[in-house]
């Protein structure tokens, strides 16, 4: 989408509310990660998945879509002294290009999905000097299994001099296996949260998270469309849903 | 041409508002929209005491509209004079304060807390949230604790006072006239219709609350149909509500008997709605040659 206001905005992680023209009884706009914005173009990846998402595929070249942005809290640049991962679960990695391209050191991304139709864009993360290792719960492409299949043997290899930081998109229950690991490692881990909205801006407290906080209650909601997308996982107070390790 | 709108002391300079708990306390919005251009701005919902609001998922889009439960989370009395009234005083936008309890003295409290308030302009007395386990939606539907909490309130503030009304009762002009009884300076309507969605997968409900409240367009014809019974037995002003996404909407409101709109879901969907409201209903006017609110208000033909 050519967006010569919103692209050169665009912080890594940060995110568009966008409406859907076409989408008559729908009312809400829809939150999606900026995957590039380059040269006053916003670029999104999405997936067919819901009624918002398939009236997105009928969209022509000159169609006007309307957005705000760019919204939330963007991804930091690692810290120095550590080593940068990423961790992607089905299309995660669509915030996480940004993130890839903004740091100065090239680091490692792992990919996970249910199948490799899932698996994306893994040449433009290599193109930029990223190592991609991708798994599918169906093994058909990469190591089959969930994405901490392929972490945790990377993980138990690595020098101790080198110090992960991750950077992680994806369901709940793989963003809280990253924020374990990290917890173990004595590691830190950004995660962004991907949540249903309604206004995106902070208004009308739709996509609350839990959050710890020096209160009676030891936690606070914290809006993902402000505070967030992206949180330091060891600020999420996690609800039951279990990791899936 | 003057479309402005009093409601006892508060002079609104045009007749749209936005409606409590879809434009947050006023900085959410501040950086997309000029706030000051409002005739009003009426805050999200604030009680004495700080809540939490209720666990998630707090909304559901269904056919032309939402189902929410956000269950009224605010910083307090307290937290919301501290964080928000400095920025809303550098704003010459007149602030409408929403506030709500879960008992008759809860009510009373914050209004009596509010009075001295500098920078508030009026109350706005939620008995209708379909969210809060408690009293509120009680005083909604129950016209002797109505009465109750009206008047409580009433004696303990002298700022403009403007009960909203829950759409869910079976005559809304027992309710308005009430209102007026007992010493409200103009009533809002319609806060939003109770409702439920269920995934029929899982068979739970959508929303963590289970029920909800239904806003947006899919409610227009509701809030339409409530706010020109209600009007059409008060003499005080009707500020309609329910639904409103366009200056054509808010004009059917005025014609029904409303002296002014607000506008709630819409503000999600597109944050400058109020606006081009406020621009549509002046050349409406400059177009059909009108040049106050009372020229239009309540003027449908039979």
């Amino acid at each position: 989408m050519a967006s010569p206001n919103i692209a050169p905005e665009v912080r890594p992680g940060q995110f568009v509310h966008l409406k859907i023209p076409s989408l008559h009884d729908a009312l809400l706009r829809r939150p999606f990660s900026v995957f590039k914005a380059d040269d006053g173009r916003v670029t999104l990846l999405y997936k067919d998945i819901g009624k918002g998402t398939h009236s997105m595929t009928c969209l022509a070249p000159g169609d006007v879509v309307s957005l705000i942005g760019p919204l939330g809290t963007p991804f930091p640049i690692h810290e120095e002294g550590s080593y940068p991962v990423l961790v992607a679960g089905g299309y995660g990695m669509a915030a996480l290009y940004l993130v890839a391209r903004a740091q100065d050191l090239r680091g490692t991304a792992f990919f996970g999905g249910a199948t490799e139709q899932d698996i994306l864009c893994v040449e433009e993360f290599e193109e930029i000097g990223w190592e991609v290792i991708v798994t599918t719960v169906d093994g058909s492409l990469g190591t089959r299994g969930l994405v901490t299949d392929a972490l945790d043997p990377w993980l138990a290899v690595q020098e101790k001099s080198r110090r992960p930081e991750f950077f992680s998109c994806g369901p709940n229950p793989m963003l809280r296996a990253v924020a374990e690991r990290a917890r173990v490692n004595g590691s830190t881990a950004w995660i962004s949260m991907d949540r249903s909205m309604a206004c995106g801006v902070g208004a009308c407290l739709t996509c609350v998270q839990k959050v710890s906080a020096n209160n009676g209650a030891g936690w606070a909601w914290a809006r993902v469309c402000t505070e967030g997308p992206v949180f330091e996982a060891k600020e999420i107070v996690w609800d039951d849903e279990g990791a899936e390790c | 041409m003057d479309l402005s709108v009093q409601i006892g002391s508060l002079r609104m300079k045009n007749p749209v508002t936005v409606a409590s708990g879809t434009f947050g306390y006023g900085p959410e919005y501040a950086e997309l929209v000029d706030i000051n251009r409002l005739g009003a701005i009426v805050v999200k919902g604030i009680a004495l005491e700080s809540t939490p609001g209720n666990p998630t998922d707090r909304t559901f889009e269904t056919s032309s509209g939402m189902i929410n439960a956000i269950g009224l989370p605010n910083p307090g009395f307290k937290g919301f004079v501290d964080q928000y009234m400095p920025f809303l005083r550098r704003h010459e936008v007149p602030v409408i304060v929403n506030i709500w309890g879960r008992t008759v003295e809860e009510y009373e409290g914050i209004a009596q807390a509010f009075d001295t308030v500098d920078g508030v302009h009026a109350l706005e007395l939620n008995v209708s949230c379909p969210n809060i386990k408690e009293g509120s939606a009680m005083f909604g539907t129950c016209e002797s604790s109505f009465r109750r909490v009206v008047e409580g309130v009433r004696k303990q503030t002298t700022l403009p006072l403007i009960p909203k009304l829950a759409p869910n009762v079976t005559d809304i002009r027992l309710f308005a006239r009430a209102a007026e009884e007992c010493g409200a300076d103009a009533i809002s309507l319609i806060n939003s219709i109770p409702a439920m969605a269920i995934d029929i997968e899982t068979r739970r409900p959508r929303i963590a609350n289970v029920t909800g409240g239904l806003t947006g367009p899919a409610i227009k014809p509701v809030a339409l149909k409530l706010v020109r019974d209600a009007a059409s037995v008060v003499s005080i002003p009707v500020i309609g509500m329910g639904g409103i996404s366009s200056a054509a909407d808010a004009l059917e409101f005025i014609i029904a008997g409303a002296s002014a709109v607000a506008i709630g879901t819409a503000n999600f969907v597109n944050p400058g709605t109020a606006l081009s409201v406020i621009d549509g209903i002046s050349s409406y006017f400059k177009t059909h040659e009108l040049t106050t609110i009372p020229e239009l208000r309540g003027t449908l033909q039979s």
